[in-house]
């Protein structure tokens, strides 16, 4: 699934540059907890938090996430975004909650991990 | 190739930053993906862990056409129990450092898992030493 999709059916609003179309998403992981984001090995997924730090997106970018869903309506301010950019992240923020988001992506295909 | 970065303790806002900065390094030099993940996890892990734990510390990097070795080495309160702090769930984490999602007494485990050699020694009011390497010449 392509991110623009993403953002239409969790009503979320995409903060950083245009994403890459070619950029798809097959899996998802939802935490709040980055020491168990990272435990796992990943590829094409999205990362559904309720953390909004820097360390959330340094999380993705250890990890190999492309894109990073904060939900909950955190905020998001702009160093943020300026690292999500500068690490090739896609960041979006979504006043849903993670199980929401999580429902809904898993509703339209999006895999678990584990 | 020698790389070297310095840690401020209770900085959150950029650790992480050498991480970062040795993850393309690797890309650069085209080693495998599955080892730069490794590698760049154990390093985040445990350049959080000086942040959240010591005053201050270093990180220095060899790489070698066989081996990444990564030293981190701070000054701090050092680790009481070794054998304790490699459990999974210990943590003397505060409660700043568990609000940044971390602090789940997971992160020295989850370095060892990501390294082929792992030593880790403190001295306790002095601070610790952290050394892990990974083998190029290893598929994982």
């Amino acid at each position: 699934m392509q991110v623009e999709e993403i953002a239409n059916i969790i009503d979320a609003k995409v903060l950083t540059d245009q994403p890459d179309q070619a950029l798809e998403v097959e899996y998802a992981f939802s935490s709040d907890l980055m020491s168990d984001v990272l435990t796992r090995y990943y590829q094409d997924t999205v990362l559904i938090t309720g953390l909004a730090n820097m360390q959330a997106i340094r999380t993705a970018e250890m990890s190999d996430i492309q894109v990073l869903i904060i939900a909950r309506g955190k905020k998001v301010d702009t160093e943020m975004i300026a690292l999500a950019e500068e690490s090739d992240i896609v960041l979006l923020s979504c006043e849903y909650s993670v199980f929401r988001i999580s429902g809904i992506l898993h509703e339209n295909g999006i895999k678990a991990i584990f | 190739m020698q790389l070297q970065y310095a840690i401020k303790g209770g900085d959150f806002v950029n650790a992480g930053k050498a991480s970062s900065a040795v993850k393309r390094v690797l890309k650069q030099l085209g080693v495998p993906s599955m080892l730069i993940k490794r590698v760049v996890i154990a390093l985040y892990e445990a350049e959080v862990n000086v942040a959240a734990h010591a005053f201050e510390g270093q990180i220095d990097i060899e790489i070698n056409s066989e081996t990444i070795t990564m030293r981190l080495s701070d000054r701090g309160p050092g680790i009481e129990d070794i054998d304790k702090a490699m459990e999974a769930g210990y943590s003397t984490a505060s409660r700043e450092v568990r609000e940044m999602g971390f602090g789940a007494g997971m992160g020295l485990p989850n370095i060892k898992k990501n390294s082929d050699s792992f030593h880790l020694e403190s001295t306790p009011g002095e601070g610790t030493l952290l050394v892990v390497e990974n083998r190029l010449t290893e598929q994982c």
